[in-house]
C-alpha cells in the first residue's frame, strides 16, 4: 500500500497527504490507497501539489497499515516520519506527531543498552 | 585573517540580492522547482530528509571569533540550536526554511561569510592543513596559496559547469593533515633545495564510489604557477572528463582512463601556452596576500612549563587533555590545541549554539581571535600560550568541551548518514555514538592509541570511511540497515584505500566487530608503540578476518 508525502516548499518539513485534512506534518492520518484508482487518485493530488508549488519531492511511498496507522516500509521514510534518531528532543517525535507504531528502530545493542 | 576588500564584499552582497530574488520567485511560483533547484544548490541549499539544509563555506576551516558567534547566532535564530561541522572543513544547518534562506544569508554576509559553491559542480570549498600558520613542522603557511585558489575559482567562467564538483587541498607540512591525496588535487608547498616555494602536485584523488590515491604528476611547480598549472589541469578535465556517466565524471576516473603519464603531457602542453600569461603570479600579489595570514604578534610567555606542570599536579584530566590535545606550535611558549566535538555519546561534529560562542569567547581571549574546523570534525585554537592552557581548558570544561580523544578511537568521523541525509543507506551517527559510549573508558583508549576510525552512510563516502584505520560503511540491503567494515585505510602522506574484510554486520552486531578488530590488534602488536596501522600493514587482513569470522573467514 502507498502514501503521498511530499516536503513543504516554504520550510522543507516532510508532510503526509490525508484524505480529509490535505496536506499535515505527521504520518498518523495518511490514508493509504487501497487500489490502483485510489493510487492515481494520490498522484494526482501530488502532482497539483507541484504544479501549485505547495510541495516538492514528493513521493508515492509503500506502508504497511499496522494497528490502524501507515508505518513505512522503508527505515528511511520511517526516520523521515520521525526526524532524526540521535535526537529524539527535535522532529515530529518531539511534536507529539509520530504514531509509536511508526517509530524507526532504535539503534541500541543488547550490550550497551 | 584574509579580510574582504570592497570587491569581495560587493560580490557577495550581490549574490545574497540575486538569490534573495530568486527565493521569492519561487515562492511566489514564478519559478518552477527544476528552474530553481540548481541556483538553490549553487547557494547551498539543499532538501534533505527533514527539512532544507544549508551548507556554509568555511575557507581552508579559518574562522574569528566575530564569524563564529554568528554562525551561533544562524543556529538560534534559524535552525534548532545546533550545527554540524563537516569533513570539507564547512558548517551545516538541518532545519533552516527556505522563506528565511536570504536573512540567513545577509547576516553570514555582515561577517564576510556566504555558501557559495558550496554544491554543484564547480570547484568547491579549498580545504588546509587545520594546524596551517601555526604547527612547529609546516614549511610555510598554505592558506595564502589556498586563498589566491579561492579568489581564482570564485565564479569562474570556464569552470562553473565542469563534469563534477572538484575538491582541491593544501598542505605546508610533510605531515599531511589535510588528506591531499583523496583531493582531485592535492598540494603539497614545498621548498626547494634554492629554498624557494612550491609545490608537489597531486591528482586524481579521491573516495566515494571508486576510491584512487592520487598520482604525483609535479615533483615542483614554482608558487608563481599555481594558476597556470591548476587552469592547465582544470581545462584537460573540462574538455575530456566524462560527461555522460555521473559515476564516472571525477578526474580520478580520467586520470585512470587515459593514464597518468598520457594525462600528465596533456597537462603540461596546456600549461606551456599559458605559464607565462597573466595567471602567472606576481611576488608583490602573493605577499600581498600572505601579509593577511601574518603570524600574530606572540609575546614571550615562558612561565608556560612551570604553570603546566602546577596545572598537572592539580588535575590529572587536565594533564590527559594536555597530552592528547595539544600539539607542538612553531613559537616554544605556545601551543595548538583540538577542541574535541566527539564528546562520549555526541555526534560527531556537532555543536550547539552556546558550545560555539563559548569557543568564539576563549579564542578572542586567549587564542588571538582564530579558530579551525578541521577535518576530522573538531574545533582547533592554533595559537595559545602555553601558560593560559589550565585555563582555556578550565573554559572548555564549562561548555563539555574538554574531552580529551584526539586522534583516539572515540575521536570518530561521521556523516550525518541517514537521520538526516537524503541519499543515505543507513544511519551513520549512532554506530559512532554506540562506538564511543563503548570504548569510553579513558585509559582503555590510551591503552589502544592513535586509532581513526571513520564511518559513511553511503558509498558517497562523506564520512572518510576509505581512509580510516577502521572504516565503516552503511549500506541497505533488504530493507535493513548493514554495515561493512574496511581496515587499513588512511588519509596521511602514506595514503592507503582500507580493504573490505568481508561480510557486513547488522545494527547490533557493528560495535561488538568493531572491538573484536581492536582486541585482535591489541593481542598481536609488538608492543605499545606498535599503532594499530602499523601493526594492521605489519600482518594483514588475515588475522581479522579469522576473528570476525572464525571459519568462514575463507569464505568471506
Ligand atoms: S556519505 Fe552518503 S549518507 Fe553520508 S552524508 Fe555523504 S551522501 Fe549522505
Amino acid at each position: 500500500m502507498k502514501v503521498l508525502t511530499a516536503n513543504r516548499l516554504t520550510d522543507g518539513i516532510a508532510v503526509w497527504w490525508c484524505e480529509t485534512d490535505g496536506w499535515i506534518e505527521t504520518i498518523l492520518g495518511a490514508k493509504p490507497a487501497a487500489s490502483k484508482d485510489e493510487e492515481a487518485a494520490l498522484e494526482a493530488v501530488g502532482t497539483e501539489a507541484g504544479r501549485t508549488n505547495f510541495a516538492v519531492d514528493i513521493n508515492l511511498i509503500d506502508v504497511n497499515v499496522v494497528e490502524g496507522v501507515p508505518v513505512p516500509v522503508r527505515i528511511r521514510e520511517r526516520i523521515r516520519a520521525a526526524g532524526p534518531t540521535n535526537r529524539t528532543d527535535l522532529g515530529k517525535q518531539a511534536e507529539g506527531k509520530l504514531p509509536p507504531q511508526a517509530a524507526p528502530t532504535p539503534f541500541i545493542t543488547p550490550a550497551n543498552a | 585573517m584574509y579580510r574582504y576588500d570592497e570587491f569581495d564584499q560587493a560580490f557577495v552582497n550581490a549574490r545574497v540580492a540575486e538569490f534573495s530574488d530568486q527565493v521569492q520567485r519561487r515562492l511566489s511560483g514564478e519559478l518552477t522547482e527544476d528552474q530553481f533547484k540548481p541556483l538553490r544548490l549553487m547557494n547551498g541549499v539543499y532538501l534533505q530528509l527533514h527539512a532544507y539544509m544549508l551548507r556554509v563555506a568555511i575557507p581552508y576551516g579559518t574562522l574569528s571569533s566575530r564569524q563564529l558567534r554568528m554562525l551561533a547566532h544562524i543556529a538560534r535564530k534559524y535552525d534548532k540550536g545546533y550545527g554540524h561541522f563537516t569533513t570539507r572543513q564547512n558548517i551545516q544547518y538541518n532545519w533552516p526554511a527556505l522563506a528565511d534562506m536570504p536573512a540567513c544569508l545577509a547576516d553570514l554576509a555582515s561577517v564576510e561569510m556566504h555558501a557559495i559553491q558550496t554544491s554543484g559542480n564547480c570547484i568547491r570549498n579549498v580545504t588546509a592543513d587545520h594546524f596551517a600558520g601555526a604547527a612547529a613542522d609546516e614549511v610555510a603557511d598554505p592558506r595564502p596559496y589556498a586563498e589566491i585558489l579561492r579568489q581564482w575559482s570564485s565564479v569562474h567562467p570556464e569552470f562553473s559547469y565542469l563534469p563534477r564538483k572538484f575538491k582541491i587541498a593544501v598542505t605546508g607540512a610533510e605531515r599531511d593533515r589535510a588528506a591531499i591525496q583523496v583531493h582531485d588535487i592535492g598540494l603539497h608547498l614545498k621548498k626547494n633545495e634554492a629554498g624557494e616555494l612550491g609545490f608537489a602536485v597531486y591528482v586524481g584523488g579521491g573516495q566515494g564510489r571508486t576510491p584512487m590515491i592520487a598520482k604525483k604528476i609535479k615533483d615542483f611547480l614554482p608558487e608563481e604557477h599555481l594558476l597556470s598549472y591548476t587552469t592547465a589541469i582544470m581545462r584537460v578535465y573540462n574538455l575530456h572528463g566524462r560527461r555522460d556517466n555521473k559515476y564516472k565524471a571525477r578526474i580520478k576516473i580520467l586520470v585512470h582512463e587515459t593514464g597518468t603519464a598520457e594525462l600528465s603531457a596533456q597537462i603540461e602542453q596546456e600549461w606551456l601556452a599559458i605559464k607565462d600569461g597573466e595567471l602567472k603570479l606576481p611576488q608583490s600579489d602573493i605577499q600581498a596576500i600572505d601579509r593577511y595570514f601574518a603570524l600574530p604578534d606572540l609575546p614571550a610567555r615562558p612561565e608556560g612549563d612551570e604553570a603546566i606542570k602546577l596545572a598537572r599536579l592539580d588535575s590529572r584530566d587536565f594533564g590527559t587533555w594536555v597530552d592528547q590535545n595539544v600539539i607542538t606550535h612553531k613559537h616554544p611558549d605556545y601551543a595548538c590545541v583540538t577542541i574535541s566535538l566527539k564528546g562520549i555519546g555526541e555526534a560527531p561534529g556537532d555543536a550547539s549554539d552556546a558550545q560555539m560562542n563559548l569557543v568564539a569567547d576563549i579564542a578572542e581571549r586567549y587564542a588571538f581571535d582564530e579558530i579551525r574546523v578541521s577535518h576530522e570534525q573538531n574545533l582547533i585554537l592554533p595559537h595559545v600560550a602555553r601558560a593560559d592552557l589550565k585555563a582555556v581548558y578550565d573554559r572548555l570544561v564549562e561548555g563539555q568541551l574538554h574531552t580529551a580523544n584526539a586522534g583516539l578511537i572515540t575521536d570518530i568521523i561521521a556523516c550525518p548518514g541517514l537521520d538526516y541525509c537524503a541519499l543515505a543507506n543507513a544511519r551513520s551517527i549512532p554506530v559512532a555514538q554506540e562506538i564511543s559510549d563503548r570504548f569510553a573508558d579513558p585509559v582503555r583508549q590510551q591503552e589502544i592509541g592513535e586509532l581513526k576510525l571513520k564511518i559513511s552512510g553511503c558509498i558517497n563516502a562523506c564520512g572518510h570511511h576509505h581512509v580510516g584505520h577502521i572504516g565503516i560503511l552503511g549500506v541497505e540491503k533488504k530493507g535493513t540497515e548493514l554495515y561493512q567494515i574496511t581496515l587499513g585505510g588512511s588519509g596521511d602522506e602514506v595514503t592507503s584505500i582500507g580493504e573490505i574484510v568481508g561480510r557486513g554486520f547488522a545494527p547490533e552486531e557493528i560495535t561488538d566487530a568493531v572491538e573484536t578488530v581492536v582486541d585482535t590488534y591489541l593481542g598481536l602488536r609488538l608492543d605499545k608503540s606498535e599503532k594499530f596501522l602499523d601493526a594492521y600493514r605489519r600482518v594483514g587482513a588475515a588475522p581479522f578476518k579469522e576473528a570476525l569470522y572464525g571459519s568462514d573467514a575463507k569464505a568471506a
